[in-house]
């Protein structure tokens, strides 16, 4: 297992050079150094020797992959690439080309971002998990027709919609929780209600269907009809049985997603006001400042590399028969 | 788990918490002369030397102190002393080093001494870069990497000290923004006038290229000839020739004190990693201080304990009174004791708020203008029933600012001063309708401009007098946009009949440079293409991003454009160099963006530039409005209208679009507040038992079914 694990990880030494470099050639494609420079100094009054300065001092100034007046490797290594990617295989994400450090803003954004995204997830799972259960216990029934059919409606409405709804009913409307906003400690518990509430309930659709899919799948198969020949309890067959079988395709949605939880939600966070790393992104993208847009996707891909790797591990865990060499 | 569920819940919706479950501030905060607030994007930074914008301004203006400030209720603007004991003392010198006195022609003047005096006693607030111990060492200049290991704000620090502001703190000041390191926007600009400035600033690049990154260096061993401190409270400025609107610059945050001691703090090893740094963590005289600094979440402001104190103004102009602005008048300011000012991205939450009382002011998004603003029959805005009703005030102003549709000079058909190419401008000037582009687009939010100039600068003309002949026509005591046949019969003089081009035969066709095309671009792009249809001219709209459309401006590519300018300052001449050709944006990078030149418009503006505000003055300036007019360069667009809300417990304000160190005048009645909090915020129970009703009605046929099916058999 750890040659494994090892050599995945090897594997994705490639992988991040080639989403460094696809990040960096579609940032500079749409931004200059220039355009980041007067973005960070302001449109107004703003002389072409201070652009140069502000360059030069932020490391733009030199060639962008290749140095042709260099030599040796620093034809390579002379250029902004390799000078701004390379430390990121240290976690050095650096500063921001506003000044500040990028990974003391990841340290202390991470934590609003799980904040919302971990009890949106547990309570997600076990939301979508009873429904789904529920639906695909009463298959072929009026409760399966309708539940499927207010699953289809529920993820047809856009995210942006819960969101506003919520905010709506649940604050404007009947002053139960804050619209927006956040605090520390025991203080967030207020304002996390809504957004929770909200990514659960946005998430009712998709999830439940896709475990109905997924029960009724383990449903038919011989095992179950075999566990009801015995004469066990619905129950018994489904929590024992079905859902215990399931557990691989579900692993392989929720594993993967666990280390992204910390890259936040770019909308959610937005219209709560939550300090996150979701919103963090947005803001790097809108300031073209490339120090966060570039730390920011490689800290993405190794997360969801790190995903990947996980979930082939969880399946070890739960299925004795598969083996990683 | 779930206990601790229930005690987070219970302790979130307590009774104690005054019933209000959405407040999003901490109860213990009720009651609190506490003036909350919102701001849409986090400041980059609030170092005094690099801060530019309105947004970071909010804050730092009120912490750091220039020598000079705004009169807040006076108009036209005015600049009175803030630090400094008087206005500073101007002298003029030949160059032969003679002082010439105040009458002396622009040209014979060589420099200009401004001799600031600042009061003796004004203090810096709490700072530990400032902390001494008896030994009357600095507690904090030699930090170990064990105790910079401990701290992660600026608040672990324990102690903190303070010392008396000096002159030498201003000179300190001007020498960072010297510092090419410190990128200064405004570096460029006094570089052509502090004498000694740029020289100053090759050196300090000399001595840090010479340093490692990061290690500090003291500005104080460095000499800037054009600055000096004459003793402890008085220093002088010495600029090049003679230029008037160098005081409104003293009234910038560019030109407030800076101790070295803080710099030496900050630039110790470990700080900067922690984002401790003088551009985060501000030090100041002003009346407040940034006590929490969180820009993704939260800042807030408590008043600074060593504040020197300050009265509100005793005058203004005549309404006020009657608008109750004086009322406070001879009262020690500040008068709110703490300021909150919450990150709020979207507008709807914003304005949520706003209504639910938990944010004193708000402007006005486009989402939410219906619902606060109606339009009576004579086109005055008001505030719909709703908002009267909840003591809303509106208070509007005319911003000191333009935008404009500019035309690029450089353009073969559309630039240039030749005949043809002017009534082209003109008549596009008049098919433009910008009284339209306002009521559609900013929902009357803005008034048409008649020329460069905005109201409430010096050289703007209200009424008659002030219109724009080309453009329109006085009708009915107001300006009437001249009719379309004015257009086409110049059009037709222009050699453009009917939009058809009669040395080619062809429709003339032009493009329109714009930013953004997404779906709330499309209908404003749309009205532009049909404004020049109503001519006969093809308009093509060539959609970009700003980086682009920037770059097609720098490099004169561009045909027809929508830019806009804010006043730096109160003065003509900061609307007027956006027409003065040597500023043009293609060939020197200027701020002239149509690259619009006229020699006697450039002879004119060489004139006005350096004056004080004099009838000849005003004379030189209608005439250089009168040029531009009739060349044309820009078709004048608009000065928009700011709006502005504020809850009936919030008092003192007047809008004032030049003075940003407004806070300490604002005066907040907490209890009104809280009793109107209460009245409109009750939490309305019945939905949760309507929820849970429904999913138990809804769920027993599911049991129903259930059981049934586990009773029966198989067969």
């Amino acid at each position: 297992m750890i040659a494994y694990i090892v050599r995945r990880l090897l594997y994705a030494m490639p992988i991040l050079i080639g989403v460094n470099l696809l990040t960096f050639v579609l940032f500079f494609v749409v931004n200059t150094p220039d355009d980041i420079a007067r973005s960070q100094l302001g449109d107004r009054r703003v002389t072409v020797q201070a652009i140069d300065t502000w360059k030069r001092s932020h490391g733009y100034h030199k060639p962008m992959i290749y140095n042709g007046n260099a030599q040796g490797f620093g034809k390579l290594t002379d250029t902004v690439f390799f000078q701004k990617s390379l430390r990121l295989f240290a976690f050095d994400f650096g500063r921001s080309d506003s000044g500040r450090d990028i990974g003391y803003d990841i340290g202390q954004r991470m934590w609003p971002s799980l904040a919302i995204a971990v009890p949106t997830l547990v309570v997600g799972i076990l939301v979508n998990i009873t429904f789904g259960l529920l639906i695909a216990f009463f298959r072929g029934t009026y409760i399966d027709f309708w539940g499927v059919v207010t699953c289809v409606i529920l993820l047809s409405v856009s995210s942006l919609f819960y969101i506003i709804g919520g905010q709506y009913l649940l604050s404007k409307l009947f002053h139960l929780v804050p619209i927006s906003g956040y605090d520390t400690g025991v203080n967030a518990f207020k304002f996390l209600l809504l957004p929770v509430v909200v990514g659960v309930v946005s998430g009712i659709g998709s999830g439940t269907r896709w475990y109905r899919t997924l029960f009724l799948e383990e449903i038919g198969k011989d095992y179950v009809r075999t566990a009801r020949a015995k004469g066990l309890s619905e129950q018994r067959v489904l929590f024992r049985h079905v859902l215990r079988n399931a557990l691989i395709p579900l692993l392989t949605g929720i594993v993967v997603v666990l280390p992204l939880l910390f890259m936040g939600s770019l909308i959610v966070e937005s219209f709560f006001g939550v300090p996150g790393l979701g919103s963090y992104t947005i803001d790097g993208i809108q300031r073209q400042d490339f120090a966060i847009v570039r730390s920011m996707v490689f800290l993405g891909s190794v997360l969801y590399i790190i995903g990947l790797l996980l979930t082939d591990i969880s399946y070890t865990l739960v299925d004795p028969r598969v083996r990683l060499q | 788990m779930h206990r601790l569920a229930v005690l987070l819940f219970c302790v979130s919706f307590s009774p104690a918490s005054l019933g209000l479950w959405n407040n999003p501030y901490p109860d213990s905060q009720t009651n609190e002369n506490i003036l909350y607030s919102s701001f849409s994007e986090r400041p980059k930074h609030l170092d005094p030397v690099r801060s530019y914008s309105a947004g970071e301004y909010a804050f730092i203006a009120q912490i750091y102190e220039p020598p000079l400030q705004y009169h807040y209720l006076r108009r036209p603007y005015t600049l009175v002393p803030l630090t400094a004991v008087n206005m500073p003392r101007v002298t003029y010198i030949g160059a032969d080093g003679s002082r010439l006195p105040h009458d002396t022609p622009v040209i014979d003047i060589a420099f200009s001494d401004y001799e600031i005096q600042i009061q003796p006693g004004i203090r810096y607030q709490p700072h530990p870069a400032l902390a001494k111990n008896v030994q009357d060492q600095f507690l904090y200049h030699s930090l170990s990497t064990e105790q910079v290991n401990q701290v992660h704000e600026l608040s672990d620090f324990k102690e903190t000290g303070a010392r008396e502001l000096v002159a030498a703190d201003y000179a300190y000041q001007i020498k960072r923004m010297a510092n090419p390191r410190l990128h200064s926007p405004i570096a460029g600009v006094m570089a052509q006038y502090i004498v000694g400035f740029a020289e100053l600033g090759e050196q300090i690049e000399t001595a840090l290229s010479e340093l490692e990154d990061g290690v500090f260096l003291d500005l104080r061993q460095f000499r800037l000839a054009g600055v000096s401190v004459v003793d402890r409270y008085t220093y002088q400025i010495r600029i090049r020739g003679k230029y008037p609107q160098f005081l409104y610059w003293q009234a910038m945050p560019f030109f407030a004190p800076i101790p070295w001691e803080v710099e030496r703090f900050y630039a110790q090893p470990g700080l900067k990693e922690k984002n401790i740094t003088l551009d985060w963590y501000p030090i100041g005289t002003g009346p407040f201080m940034l006590t929490e600094n969180n820009p993704n979440l939260r800042m807030v402001m408590a008043r600074n304990p060593n504040f020197h104190g300050e009265h509100y103004p005793v005058a203004g102009e005549e309404a006020d009174h009657s608008k109750g602005l004086l009322a406070d008048k001879r009262k020690p300011m500040p008068f709110v004791d703490r300021a909150v000012y919450s990150l709020e991205k979207e507008s709807i939450p914003r304005w949520n708020k706003f209504l639910q009382g938990f944010y004193d002011n708000s402007g006005i998004a486009s989402d939410s203008f219906d619902q606060a603003i109606q339009f009576n029959p004579q086109g005055e805005a008001a505030l719909t029933a709703e908002m009267s009703d909840r003591g809303i005030r509106l208070s509007t102003a005319v911003a000191t600012s333009i935008y404009y549709m500019g035309f690029n000079y450089l353009h073969p058909v559309l630039g240039g001063n030749g005949e043809r190419a002017r009534k082209l401008r003109q008549a596009i000037s008049i098919a433009v309708d910008f009284e339209e582009f306002i009521s559609i687009f900013r929902n009357g939010r803005g008034v048409a401009a008649q020329g460069p100039i905005p109201p409430g600068i010096f050289g703007h003309h209200p009424g008659q007098s002030g219109i724009n002949p080309y453009v329109y026509d006085w009708v009915d005591g107001r300006p009437q946009r001249k009719p379309l046949g004015i257009a086409k019969k110049l059009l037709r003089e222009a050699g453009y009949p009917d939009g058809i081009d009669n040395r080619t035969g062809k429709s003339l066709v032009l493009h329109f440079e714009a930013i953004g095309a997404g779906p709330d671009e499309k209908a404003r792009l749309n009205w532009i293409r049909k404004q020049f249809k109503k001519l006969g001219i093809q308009l093509i709209v060539r959609a970009t991003d700003y980086n682009r459309f920037r770059e097609k401006m720098l490099k004169g590519k561009s045909e027809i454009f929508l830019w806009g300018w804010n006043a730096d300052y109160p003065d003509p001449e900061n609307f007027l160099f956006l027409l003065y050709g040597p500023n043009s944006k293609a060939k020197k990078n200027g701020e002239n963006a149509s690259n619009y030149t006229n020699p006697e418009f450039d002879r004119l503006f060489e004139q006005i530039k350096n004056m004080e505000n004099n009838a000849k003055r005003k004379r030189l300036l209608d005439q250089m409005v009168t040029i531009a007019r009739r060349d044309a360069p820009w078709m004048w667009g608009f000065h928009p209208k700011d709006f502005s809300l504020y809850h009936t417990w919030v008092r003192n304000t007047k809008p004032n679009l030049m003075a940003n160190n407004t806070l300490k005048y604002v005066h907040i009645d907490p209890k009104l507040r809280t009793t109107r909090r209460q009245d409109w915020n009750q939490p309305t129970l019945w939905p949760l038992g309507l929820i849970g009703g429904l999913l138990g009605i809804s769920i027993i046929p599911a049991i129903i079914s259930f059981r049934r099916r586990e009773k029966s058999t198989a067969l």
